[in-house]
Order: structure tokens, then sequence, then C-alpha cells
């Protein structure tokens, strides 16, 4: 394998592996403020795609995209108000069961309104021949879109968190919820919040990977156990982790290509998941004594 | 015995059934009869996993499929052109090679489906024994996407591989020779034959479980959806019957799998798909969880009317719209206990008053 060919691949996992952080940031965000795992997180990425890529019929492309993360935000707003708040017993099997219902509801609706074809909103840049050289590799300026994009979201939840006061009371909830509560912070809304948030992040990913990877109504549930393995690797409810856990997987991914037929593709996250839910559930970069106190 | 009452008077309902089907002449209905209750099979299985011992399972497809592809690429194998081989004479002559004419008038040689029976099941057992050793130490999402991850597995092996007939699967799977003159096959001639060797099988499993959930395995299962801890406290090792149940549900899998297998004459990929496993675990919920027959009679009901169209295109957003409500307004499940309990208080409860009129206390 010559130099600028594991560049081309470095280049190719790394695209994968963002989309999968994006879907890993979003199961993070909504695990931080409730402890549930939504397993609808994967269809939130194809409505975004989907969607943007109806409105760009009418609208240019970069409004489109803002309206589609702002819709897809909303539809997740939705569902937590609609469905998850007014569950009346609330237990892990019960919000594990409902997110895959609304997972089911959620790509048979696409279904019903996209059909089954494939779509693929235009490069932002250029087209599907251009190219960019970098150090002998020639990469879509597409790639290049994706890793801004997801440094920007990656910074901008940093800076959400850690500074904005709406950040830190999203914190506290995940804290303690209780305690966050009693502080007179309004738990139900930030709840709503980290749904919508996720929501609006998966679509934002759903998006920008349109081009490259392409939209279809049944991709969720891959994108659902994979963004569930990165998030996993990264250490559960760490969203900034899970990133690194996302390039990762995306680099062990597309290097298995070369030596696996493409068959197995979606075999080899699958058994990354299991082996590390066996061995070490707390992620690679979670610490032992921080998991110690958890249940896995 | 009082507790195998319900068994029989399933049997009288199967018997029923076919006798009203035979008199409006709608005998058609018996097939799709049959094939729910190989997915019957399944759930009862599902059941025991998730309401008795309280372990999610998103996998159970995936065994369903190890059955089913397992004796359908064993007995699709044709020995006819191999008769000058080793394992062709041992098997001759232990009498295990069955002989049929195709379509054509050529004879295929094919082993007997209880050979491929038994490997398929020791098959499913074995990966459910070494799946759930180390994933059932997992709780709540952890095992469900794990599960997940293991049906999803099976999925894509099957759909990538060449000898699995990748999307196409595999087809002209032979009939199932269970004794002389009574096979599972989808043959016209023994639709009302095949009807009663499945709902057999339901009966003897349903029994098996029964007798199993008021053992001590069953107490010890219960004990352990209650409270893991206080279970294990008690001196009752709890991850050796989680994975003994999970070994039972992947079996029962496996078997309905490698029947339905026969009958249908093959199997393809969506048998393995997620979609099915959710809607294993959805026929469970609604059944009420820890509720045999709940499971029992919405795996029938939903199986016969899905494989009737009566949910047309949008099979599966039934199932995900059972799953929705259920958990929104049902958590307990349609089919319950107290439900039955109510009904039973309420009535003694209109006796007792009726009785107590004249008194001022009641």
């Amino acid at each position: 394998m010559g130099a600028e060919q594991i560049l081309q691949y470095i280049f190719a996992g790394i695209t994968v592996g963002s989309i999968y952080a994006f879907v890993a940031i979003g199961y993070n965000i909504i695990y931080n403020t409730t402890g549930i795992i939504n397993f609808a997180q994967g269809e939130f990425v194809m409505l975004g795609g989907m969607t943007a890529y109806s409105l760009s019929g009418f609208i240019p492309l970069f409004p489109a995209i803002i309206l589609a993360v702002l819709i897809t935000a909303a539809i997740g707003g939705v569902i937590e108000n609609v469905f998850i708040r007014r569950m009346r017993k609330t237990s892990v099997f019960g919000m594990i069961v409902i997110t895959i219902g609304l997972s089911i509801l959620l790509r048979e609706a696409a279904l019903y309104i996209w059909d089954e074809q494939i779509r693929a909103l235009p490069f932002f840049t250029g087209s599907e021949i251009s190219s960019v050289n970098i150090l002998g590799a020639r990469i879509s300026p597409q790639v290049l879109w994706v890793l801004g994009v997801t440094a920007v979201i990656v910074a901008g939840l940093y800076l959400f968190l850690k500074f904005t006061l709406t950040g830190q009371a999203m914190r506290a909830c995940s804290e303690n919820s209780r305690a966050a509560k009693l502080c007179g912070i309004r738990t139900d809304r930030m709840v709503n919040l980290s749904f919508m948030l996720s929501a609006g992040i998966g679509a934002l990913g759903g998006c920008v990977l349109s081009p490259l990877t392409q939209t279809h109504y049944g991709m969720g549930t891959d994108l659902a156990i994979k963004g569930f393995t990165v998030a996993i690797l990264g250490g559960l409810g760490n969203p900034i982790a899970a990133v690194a856990a996302g390039l990762l997987l995306g680099l062990i991914e597309s290097f298995s290509i070369s030596i696996l037929p493409m068959a197995y593709k979606d075999v080899i996250s699958v058994i990354i998941l299991l082996i590390i839910l066996i061995v070490k559930p707390s992620g690679i970069f979670g610490s032992r004594q921080a998991a110690s106190l958890k249940d896995f | 015995m009082k507790r195998h009452y319900p068994v029989l008077l399933l049997a009288v309902v199967i018997i029923f059934i076919q006798l009203l089907t035979l008199v409006t002449g709608k005998g058609y209905l018996l097939t799709q009869m049959t094939m729910s209750a190989y997915y019957v099979l399944v759930a009862v299985g599902l059941c025991m996993v998730m309401g008795y011992a309280g372990q999610i399972s998103l996998g159970q497809a995936g065994f369903f499929a190890i059955g089913g592809y397992t004796t359908a690429v064993l007995t699709t194998i044709d020995f006819s052109a191999k008769t000058g081989s080793v394992l062709y004479k041992l098997l001759d002559t232990l009498g295990l090679l069955i002989s049929k004419e195709t379509l054509y008038g050529d004879s295929i040689i094919h082993i007997s489906p209880w050979i491929s029976f038994i490997i398929s099941i020791l098959i499913a057992a074995l990966a459910a024994y070494a799946l759930g050793v180390p994933i059932l130490r997992l709780k709540g999402h952890y095992l469900a996407m794990a599960t997940m991850g293991f049906g999803i597995i099976i999925y894509r092996i099957v759909l990538g591989t060449k000898i699995f007939g990748e999307a196409d699967g595999i087809s002209n799977v032979p009939p199932f020779p269970l004794f002389p003159g009574l096979s599972v096959s989808g043959d016209f001639n023994s639709r009302i034959s095949n009807y009663y060797i499945t709902w057999a099988l339901v009966i003897i499993t349903v029994l098996l479980l029964i007798n199993l959930i008021n053992s001590r395995v069953g107490r010890a299962l219960r004990s352990l959806h209650g409270g893991e801890e206080a279970a294990a406290a008690m001196g009752v090792n709890t991850s050796r019957y989680k994975v003994i149940v999970f070994v039972i549900g992947a079996v029962l899998s496996a078997v309905a799998g490698v029947f339905l297998t026969h009958y249908n004459g093959g199997i393809g990929p969506s048998e393995a798909g997620v979609a099915k496993s959710v809607r294993y675990v959805a026929i469970v919920a609604v059944g009420g969880m820890a509720n045999l027959w709940g499971s029992l009679i919405m795996g029938l009901v939903l199986n016969f009317l899905s494989l009737r169209g009566v949910f047309g295109h949008s099979d599966d957003a039934v199932f995900g719209i059972i799953l929705v409500l259920m958990m929104m307004f049902m958590p307990d499940g349609l089919i319950r206990r107290s439900v039955f309990h109510n009904i039973r208080s309420q009535l003694s409860r209109i006796i007792i008053s009726k009785k107590g009129r004249g008194r001022s206390d009641v």
C-alpha cells in the first residue's frame, strides 16, 4: 500500500467517522440529561438529509440546510414532549422500547414521504468530480466541509456547555437532576432542549454528509448501532471523546475494507461494539474509577 | 393439574378452528395459522427471556436465522454426484440420506433433515451460550444494543455470503419427514396435517415451559426479575439462570426457524433482520411480558393478521405504533393478569353488594 493510498483510506475513514460522531454526540446529549439512549438518533440524521433535499428544490442550498436542521430539531422536541414525557411508567426497558417504536415510525413516515429512492444533496462547493490535492491524496472538497462542520460543532458544543447559563443548567441536570430541580432549573425544559439539540446536530450531520454518503429512508438502524459503538468507545456521557472514537471507528472500518469483503464492513464495527461492551463498557477514554460507580 | 387446563382449552380451540375452516370452506387460512404458530414459538421463547428473566433481547431473529439457514444449507447439498465419497457411504450406511425426484425427473440425494435439525439446534444453543455468558452481565441499553448487534452480525453475514444465497436466500429446501407419511412441507395436500404438527409442537412447548415456570428454575427466574441483587443475595445463581433461559429462548427460535424453512421450502435474509427481532419484542410487550399466554395469543393474532396482509404496506408501522402506544399507556401489556383479577374482583364485588344490600356497613 503506497503512502498516497494510505492517506486516501485515512480521509475516507475520517469522513464516515464524523457521521458516527454526529450520531454519538446526539446520544450523549440526551443520555446526559435523561439517562436514556435514544434509539431513534439515526433517524434524525436521515430526516435532516431528506428534508434539506426536498427544501433545496425551492430555496438555495444553505437556507434549506438551516431550515432542515430547525425542522428536525422541532421534530425532536415534539417527540420528547408528546411521547417520552407522557409515559406513565419510566423504566429503562420502556425507554428502549418506545424509542425503538418511534424510530420505526419515523422511518415509515420517511418511506411514505420520500419513497425508497436514494437521494443526495448537491456538493457544497464544486461537483462530484472536483477534488483537492492534499499530500498526494485526492479528496473531495466536501470532506473538508465535513471536517470543518464537525470541528465547529464540537467547539460550539464545548463552549455552550461550559460558558452559557443554559449549558451549565444542562450539565447540572446530568450531574444530579433532582438537585438541579431544587436549584430552580426547569429540568423538563432541559430534557426537551437536549432532544432538540441532538436532533438538530444529527440533522446537520445528515446534510453535510448527504453528498458523499447519500440519504436513504432506512439508513437509521445501521447509524444507530454504529453511533452507539462510538458513544461506548468514547465513554457514554462524553460528547467530545465521542468525536475521537468516531474517527477511530471510521479509520478501522475504512482499513478493514482493504482486507475483508465490503459486505462484512458493518460486521467489524458491531464486533468492536461487542468486544468493548464485554471488556470495558466504560469506554477506552472512560476512567475505571468513574466506571465503578456506574451500573452497566 | 389445574394450571394445565388452559393448555386443554388451547387444544380444543385449535381443533375447533380447523373444523370451522372445514365447514366454511376456508381451508387456506390454515396456512397462515401454521406459519403464525412457528412465530408463536419464537414469541414464547422470548417471553421467557424478557418476561420471566427480565433480560431484553433484540436478537431473536438472529437465532431464528441460524436455525433456518443451517438446515437450508445442509439439506440442499446434492449428494447424487458424490456417490463415491466417503461421507456419502458413511451417511448411506447409517440410512441418513433421502432421495427425491425433482420436477424434471432427475433425482436429488440430500441428508435427512433430522440431522440438519440437530446440527442447527446445537449451533444455535452454542451461539446463545457463547454470546449469553459475557453479555448477560450487561443491563438495560447495553444489553439491548449487544443483542441487537448480534442480530445485525447474523443479518450481514447471511446477506453477504454466497452459500447463504445473499439477497435471494435459499430456496428448494426439501420437506422434513417427521414420521413415515407425515412431513413438514407446504404441500397443498398436507395442509391440515401440518397445521396439527405445528400446533402440537406449540402445545408441547407451552407445557414444558409451564412446568419450567413452576419449577425451581421458574421461581429463581421470577426472583431475578423482581430484583437481581436481592435474588443473588438469597443464593440464586443469577448469571447461570439468565444464561439457561437465554439458551432456551434461542433454541425455540431456532426450532421455529428450522421447521418454518422446511414448511416454506426456503428462507430469505428478511427473516434475520432487526425489524423481525423488534416485532417479537413488540409481541411479548403487548402480551404482557411475564405472560406466556399473552405472548401466545398476541403472537398468533398479530402474525396471522400480518401474514394475511391486513396491515398492507404499513406492516412495520403497525408494530411501531404498537410499541409506542403500549409503552405510553399500558406498560404492563394488553393481556395481563391484573385484567382478569380486576374483572373477577369487580364481579365478586357486585355479587357481594347484592347479597348485602340490606346491611348498612357494606
